[in-house]
């Protein structure tokens, strides 16, 4: 790496806390989120800085892009007057207490860091690849070697969806006033290329960076321009009922996968011999659907209507 | 280097200006609706040389057919959100600069 990385990668990290400190300080909330989705996608360029475009993928696509939508429109239904923040705490604590306690939270982080085990399990994952059923040692870990982590994921999401859709119903009218017929366009001409690159992540998950995770947040954020453009949200009709399954189906193929294994007399998530391959194609087509439509759920800030956002009745 | 290194490495340099300028005139500008017209239009060409300059120095064509399809997709969510913005700004009152 040369002096410009360098220079670069301290440009990075200047910026990143500068970010920061705008995204939790700033008195205008709309600035501070605004600091938030930038920070997020200067973080996915630290991740690729790290070479590790599994997570800049994530970070980019979750962190800034489905992240920053669900805080603008959480934004939108505070009324003016709330969106000055006050201070959580007295300016003057900042030097007694919490400069201390971050300095010390930031020392213990790099003395753990520092103690990591230098080579890792790297080695052990390359030794093992040959048997997981992909080539990409991301989606191997992932989908095979530790999917119990990804199950849990997975179901902190589906929790997190029925919390917000128990909450209450999603507000009528999901969204505002048309402010230009170029949307419901530019969502029209965009869907078809949001489906495509998400099967596009999808395929690529099994050989190179890309998996069911950046790929549902792709089709979720497709799903959530849609529905900024007018369309109607059918996921709670009663006539399409069936489809919300596809929110917790997911989790089901996942534990299905696990518990299969034992049933069969081997440990839990061990697939038989041979068959990993098809089997995390299977799991990810299903991750990526439930991911997709959850994060979808999530933005709709509660339970939808019977007949979509029009409210009662149509 | 070869031709195609030149080539890709002279238009990713003229593609630069266009995104200093870009963003000058959205730091420099008096109101929304220049600052508007200076993002959507010189930063799209910038984007557009840089993105040709990289995939003429990849030497891949496939590379190169992404890239474009990125800038593409650029353009149109700009070209869009630019709208949105000076629609939303006009509809709430602000009035451009010097009238």
């Amino acid at each position: 790496m040369g002096v410009a990385g360098v220079i670069f990668d301290v440009l990075l990290a200047l910026a990143l806390t500068w970010l920061a400190w705008q995204a939790t300080r700033a008195a205008d909330l709309f600035h501070a989120v605004v600091s938030f989705i930038v920070f997020g996608l200067l973080m996915a360029l630290a991740w690729v800085r790290l070479e590790a475009p599994d997570i800049a993928l994530a970070e980019a696509a979750i962190g800034a892009g489905a992240t920053g939508a669900l805080l603008l429109s959480a934004l939108d239904r505070l009324a003016s007057r709330e969106r000055r923040r006050r201070l959580l705490y007295e300016p003057g604590a900042a030097w007694g207490f919490w400069i201390p306690a971050g300095g010390a939270l930031l020392g213990a982080l790099t003395l753990a860091a520092w103690k990591l085990p230098a080579p890792g399990l790297g080695n052990e994952v390359r030794a093992a690849l040959g048997v997981s059923g992909v080539e990409h040692p991301v989606t191997a870990v992932l989908l095979n070697f530790r999917a119990l982590d990804t199950l849990l994921e997975i179901g902190v999401l589906l929790l997190a969806a029925i919390t917000i859709w128990s909450l209450g119903r999603a507000p009528s009218p999901l969204i505002p006033a048309m402010p230009s017929p170029a949307l419901p366009a530019l969502g029209r001409l965009l869907f078809p290329v949001f489906v495509l690159v998400a099967a596009y992540l999808l395929w690529r998950g099994s050989h190179a960076p890309g998996g069911a995770f950046p790929a549902g947040a792709v089709l979720g954020a497709g799903a959530i321009l849609m529905l900024l453009a007018g369309a109607r949200p059918w996921i709670r009709s009663s006539e399409r009922g069936p489809w919300r399954w596809i929110l917790s189906l997911g989790l089901v193929m996942l534990l299905a996968a696990g518990i299969a294994g034992t049933l069969a007399g081997q440990a839990f998530f061990e697939y038989p011999p041979g068959t990993a391959g098809p089997l995390i194609l299977l799991l990810e087509v299903a991750a990526g659907l439930s991911i997709a439509l959850l994060l979808f759920a999530l933005y709709l800030r509660g339970e939808p209507c019977e007949h979509g956002y029009r409210g009662k009745g149509r | 280097m070869t031709a195609a290194q030149w080539i890709g490495g002279l238009l990713v340099l003229a593609g630069i200006p266009f995104l200093l300028l870009g963003t000058l005139g959205l730091l420099r500008f008096p109101d929304v609706y220049p600052r508007l017209h200076a993002l959507a239009k010189s930063d799209n060409v910038g984007l557009g040389l840089v993105c040709i300059g990289l995939g003429v120095q990849s030497g891949s064509l496939t590379l190169l057919l992404k890239l474009v399809l990125i800038w593409v997709l650029m353009l149109i969510a700009s070209a869009t959100a630019a709208g949105l913005i000076a629609r939303t700004a006009l509809a709430r009152g602000l009035r451009p600069w010097g009238t």
